[in-house]
């Protein structure tokens, strides 16, 4: 069925064991907190970042598999990256969920899995919220 | 349903199962061809065109606020148009509310608010300094007169509550409760959005100060909502909006207002939808609204019972005193359960329903919501069901 390319085996694998989960109390990271009134979600980015290099990336979140699994495997994918580099990955994660275009030569690893969102336009929000929250940690900055 | 009411809803004929008319009913064909009426061959202003089309389009537009009166039992004088029931409960909140609230006052309301009745009882609240309460639920989430009362004393001011609840579908005393209200001098504010499309609302009998709803609930145009308030309390309140039509004289130091509903009628209206929520009205009261509620309650129960019976499913009201039905896969957050659903061609809503309170209030971030209406058929309800059994096994098959 259809859902099929939305459920993929490593998206329900980081939504039953979601990485660097929980928050630090730290005032070197940077957090910030979504919420989506509308479907309950809420989901929390925590960065730290040390000479232009993201050290840390932790993640809070409730609310449907696509939202957890999606701040799960950001994290995964963005500790050890250079800033810049972090955002552009971002920005093209978030436009590839949302139907429109995008760098296909950039590799997003393991977050290529979210490329069937676009077929669901109600779960472009779910699957979006925690890079959102992730690029506004940067931009506190 | 027969054969006559599917066809009198053009929005059937794509196959899709609506089961979402809490969120906004279907609309049936006599309402399109009002509003069509009106752009395609009236498209004037009211009160204002001295010629034949103004003067026919002004005769539609208050014929409705006669069939609205009639339809909850009030005077005609007491309807005022607005956007939708948001519009109207702030209305009353910024116009009465700001101008008779202090720090020793007290606002009664209740978890169960949906948004557009807490917002802005809540902006209040932090203007006046008047303290906001709350109503303890029973453990259905109900509201009691028992409890109300325990929440009223002599310094409430507002008791601004739901007729019926657009997450738990319950039926609330309001009949009791204003006249409780009333012997303290509170003013009562009830929010109907989920009432009239369901229920016989006779204002003169409940005696309240205020009450709101939307027209696209009840079978009307998205954009046109009613406020009815008592003559006494209209008479002395200030307007909310100001501009063209609600004056009468305009002077550069001091200007005047025209006596109510046309005092709170600034600007142009949404005259088509107007005219269309005229036809709605017809089209409950030619099927008699008794036999519109006493449908969906047997389809409701039905498919609550239904619901009740597999297993993997918690419902929140089993007790439901109208077409709501709020319910939960369990184990699945609600925004997935309701992409299985879409996928079938069913229409449910999932999250919190503009009603975040009372998902705090039952311990849970999101909820899916069922609704029926006359329109729709046991056969549907059967196919919803099996649907839902398979959503359950689809998802735990996938790891859930
Ligand atoms: C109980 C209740 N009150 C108020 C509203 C607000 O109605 P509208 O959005 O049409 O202003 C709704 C609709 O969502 C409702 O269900």
């Amino acid at each position: 069925m259809n859902l099929d390319n939305l459920y993929r085996e490593i998206i329900m694998e980081h939504y039953k064991n979601p990485r660097n989960k929980g928050l630090l109390d730290d005032e070197r990271y940077h957090k910030i907190r979504i919420k989506n009134p509308s479907c309950g979600d809420d989901i929390t980015i925590q960065t730290l970042v040390e000479d232009d290099i993201i050290k840390d990336c932790r993640q809070e979140a409730t609310g449907c598999s696509i939202s957890v699994a999606s701040a799960s495997v950001l994290t995964e994918i963005m500790i050890g990256k250079p800033v810049e580099e972090a955002l552009s990955l971002a920005e093209n994660f978030l436009n590839m969920v949302s139907n429109k275009e995008f760098n296909h030569d950039m590799d997003l690893e393991e977050a290529e899995v979210f490329s069937g969102v676009k077929q669901f336009p109600a779960r472009i929000k779910c699957a979006s919220i925690a890079w959102v929250a992730f690029k506004d940690s940067l931009e506190s900055e | 349903m027969n054969e006559k009411i599917f066809n009198d809803f053009p929005q059937l004929k794509s196959g899709m199962i609506y089961f979402d008319t809490a969120a906004t009913s279907l609309k049936p064909l006599s309402v399109i061809e009002a509003v069509n009426h009106y752009n395609k061959d009236l498209s004037s202003n009211i009160n204002r065109g001295m010629y034949d089309k103004g003067i026919e389009t002004t005769e539609l537009y208050e014929e409705t606020r006669v069939k609205i009166a009639h339809f909850i039992n009030a005077k005609s004088e007491e309807i005022i148009f607005t956007r939708g029931a948001t519009s109207s409960l702030n209305l009353v909140a910024y116009s009465w509310g700001l101008n008779n609230l202090d720090k020793d006052s007290e606002i009664i309301i209740s978890e169960q608010e949906h948004h557009s009745q807490f917002l802005p009882w809540q902006f209040v609240s932090k203007k006046t300094g008047a303290k906001i309460k709350f109503i303890e639920l029973d453990r259905f989430g109900r509201i009691t007169v028992e409890a109300f009362k325990k929440t009223l004393t002599s310094k409430t001011k507002v008791v601004a509550i739901n007729y019926v609840s657009n997450v738990l579908g319950y039926v609330n005393p309001i009949k009791e409760i204003t006249e409780l209200a009333h012997e303290v001098g509170a003013i009562v504010v009830i929010d109907g959005a989920q009432a009239v499309q369901h229920l016989k609302v006779d204002l003169k009998s409940l005696n309240i100060d205020f009450f709101a709803f939307s027209g696209h609930k009840m079978l009307g145009p998205t954009g046109i909502g009613v406020l009815y308030g008592k003559s006494s309390h209209l008479k002395v309140m200030q307007p909310f909006e100001y501009g063209g039509d609600m004056n009468e004289d305009v002077e550069k130091d001091i200007s005047t207002w025209k006596k109510a509903p046309q005092k709170f009628e600034a600007g142009t209206m949404p005259i088509g939808s107007v005219i269309g929520l005229g036809k709605a009205v017809d089209y409950i009261e030619n099927l008699g609204i008794e036999n519109i509620d006493e449908y969906t309650k047997k389809l409701s129960r039905y498919l609550c019972d239904e619901l009740l019976k597999l297993e993997g499913v918690t419902v929140y009201n089993p007790y439901s005193d109208s077409g709501v039905i709020t319910y939960n896969l369990n184990g699945i957050p609600a925004h997935d359960a309701i992409s299985y659903y879409a996928e079938k061609k069913i229409a449910i809503r999932s999250g919190q329903h503009c009603a975040k309170l009372i998902h705090d209030f039952l311990g849970i971030h999101s909820s899916l919501r069922a609704t029926v209406y006359l329109y729709n058929t046991l056969d549907e309800v059967n196919t919803f069901i099996e649907v839902t059994k398979k959503a359950i096994e689809y998802f735990k098959e996938i790891g859930f």
